[in-house]
């Protein structure tokens, strides 16, 4: 009883704190607006952002940017956890495999994605694909390699349990090592999850003619409208937070409760 | 392959000459050849000769282990022990003494260097469903419920969702779990937990069981109590029984005979009757033939020991570990911490 209500208290605090801490923020910005004199066009003060923020949703300006770059990151994020995994497991299980393969994956995740983006909307052109490509490369790097780390550190005395049970090479993966690995993994899927947005948006620029990367360019360029390129740009970073969120929420549905 | 029949022709004498040059100086040995794990399925009498037999045939088992900075280290010798059906059988010795490395053979999950391990008649080439384990810690799956584990190696060997279920069903109300059933293992404590190890160990119905310590992680009151579960579901499974124990009474109290071994090389050393009636209980003890088991069991063990303490350390002495460690099955060599009367087990 006392126990759920130093829960409920604890989550009223915490609550609290958040908004506290937004208004903190929100009230310097005004205050650097007004002591300043910045002029709306550089920097325009919170609540106009905020009024831009809610009439481009209403009036169907950031939606279909926002739908477009949110199913490029979802896609590109699942196309590289996807392709992620296995690399993972085999760079873990494979001596051979991790000395062949490294060099290159280390490799391109240490070329910037911003150098790469233009040769891949050259090769995949400027649709939806490029952006999966590029959202997918990009997730792929912290997947492979927490999976890697997390299989690498299963517990031998699991495995030889499994073995002493008659596991194949493929129920030992599948029934040890994966569940094992998976706080390692899902780990990795936080990373992935966030970069997914940077690489979605360094996608549109490009090249692309939707998108809230497009959006940004779009607000800053041809429509000279500063206090939309913001409302963009809160756009690209609650759909960040908001993906973040759903892979914390799925870790803890799947690994919470092992201990 | 040739180094392979060379040992075999005069293995003996280099393994003793191995021994004997480990206990006085450990770096002279560079001339013996490096053993690599490998199988040897040859058998002097033969699978068929003694297919009839049901129980485990251990015969001329030798195993050695590649060390990192000399010459392999020779974890059980040309070692020979028949147990037989439905018989309790205890290992004791100090630690290093290839208890476990013997264990494992037993259970098919390391090769033998030469000479051969059969249970029920069948010569063992790998884990082996005949055979279940019990390890030191219960090595549960922390993602599964118990009753998810008690069912791994069902799910592992196929079988069907009903057959499982029951089957499951079935170890748990034997080893006393049932209302445990949908509980997760950290929720359950070190004695329970090893309860459930032991009914998974059961699942595929093996005629043998083999326990690598499995009182070791369990505190000296919980302890007592498990060694008589133990008697209790091997009475009801009708199991032969293979335990590595540290204590001395624990062995007298629950086996048919004390095995005692020595270390490095791992050999026999006696191998004593305990002559108490069934069902065991802890008085026993103090019988005439229980006393008398437990002193012989001690001389034996006090004779290996002395020879211990004039080992050099060539083996860094870590913690508790000389089974559960997958990658040094030695380690923990030269530590004379064996006299562990019920409980008190240092390290874990």
């Amino acid at each position: 009883m006392s126990a759920q209500q130093g829960r409920h208290r604890r989550r009223w605090s915490s609550a609290l704190a958040l908004v506290v801490g937004a208004a903190i923020v929100l009230v310097a910005w005004q205050a650097a607006i007004v002591v300043g004199g910045y002029e709306p066009y550089l920097l325009p003060g919170p609540l106009e952002v905020g009024g831009r923020f809610v009439t481009g949703w209403t009036d169907g300006t950031i939606a279909p940017h926002a739908l477009t770059t949110l199913q490029e990151v979802v896609l590109g994020f699942l196309v590289g956890a996807a392709l992620g995994v296995p690399t993972g497991v085999l760079l873990a299980r494979s001596r051979i495999a991790a000395q062949v393969l490294s060099p290159y994956i280390v490799a391109a995740q240490s070329m910037p994605i911003l150098a790469l983006a233009p040769l891949i909307a050259l090769w995949f052109g400027t649709g939806l694909l490029s952006k999966v490509v590029i959202c997918g490369l990009i997730v792929f790097f912290p997947v492979a390699v927490s999976t890697m780390v997390g299989v690498r550190s299963v517990d031998p005395r699991l495995i030889e349990m499994a073995r002493a049970f008659r596991a194949t090479r493929n129920q030992l993966i599948r029934q040890i090592e994966l569940p094992a690995a998976l706080p390692a993994i899902l780990g990795g899927m936080r990373v992935g999850a966030t970069l997914a947005v940077v690489g979605a948006i360094v996608g549109e620029w490009a090249g692309a003619d939707r998108g809230l990367g497009v959006l940004v360019n779009l607000a800053r360029g041809s429509l000279f409208d500063t206090p939309l390129m913001f409302a963009a740009l809160l756009t690209i970073a609650i759909l960040g937070v908001a993906l973040y969120l759903v892979v914390v929420a799925i870790e803890r549905r799947l690994v919470a409760d092992r201990s | 392959m040739g180094e392979g029949q060379a040992a075999r022709w005069d293995g003996r004498e280099r393994h003793d000459a191995a021994g004997i040059r480990l206990l006085a100086s450990p770096g002279s040995r560079r001339h013996l050849p490096t053993r690599t794990p490998r199988r040897v399925r040859t058998s002097r009498a033969g699978p068929e000769w003694r297919s009839s037999l049901a129980g485990i045939e251990i015969d001329d088992l030798s195993r050695s282990f590649p060390t990192i900075d000399g010459p392999p280290l020779l974890a059980l010798d040309r070692l020979d022990l028949s147990v037989a059906d439905r018989q309790a059988v205890a290992i004791v010795g100090p630690n290093g003494c290839g208890k476990s490395t013997l264990l494992r053979c037993v259970g098919g999950l390391l090769a033998a260097d030469r000479g051969t391990v059969s249970i029920d008649g069948r010569i063992v080439g790998g884990p082996d469903p005949a055979a279940g384990i019990v390890f030191q810690e219960a090595r549960l799956l922390p993602w599964r419920d118990v009753a998810g584990n008690v069912g791994l190696p069902l799910e592992l060997a196929g079988r069907g969702r009903a057959t499982r279920d029951a089957r499951t069903a079935e170890l748990l109300a034997l080893v006393g779990l049932t209302e445990f059933a949908t509980s997760r293992p950290h929720q359950l404590s070190g004695g329970l937990r090893q309860r459930a190890a032991i009914a998974r160990a059961l699942a595929l119905g093996p005629s043998v069981l083999l326990l690598d310590e499995p009182f070791s992680a369990l505190d000296a009151l919980t302890r007592e109590r498990f060694g008589f579960e133990l008697l209790r579901i091997w009475s009801r499974t009708a199991t032969t029984i293979l335990l590595v124990t540290h204590s001395v009474p624990e062995a007298v109290v629950l086996a048919d005979r004390v095995v005692v071994m020595t270390p490095r090389p791992g050999r026999i050393a006696a191998d004593i009757a305990v002559d108490l009636p069934r069902p065991r209980q802890l008085s026993m003890l103090g019988s005439a033939s229980g006393s008398q088991a437990a002193a012989a069991v001690r001389a034996a063990l006090g004779e290996t020991t002395g020879e211990a303490t004039i080992e050099p350390r060539t083996t860094e002495p870590s913690p508790a570990d000389d089974a559960g460690d997958l990658r040094d099955p030695l380690a923990g060599v030269g530590r004379p911490a064996w006299f562990d009367p019920f409980g008190r087990e240092e390290g874990r």
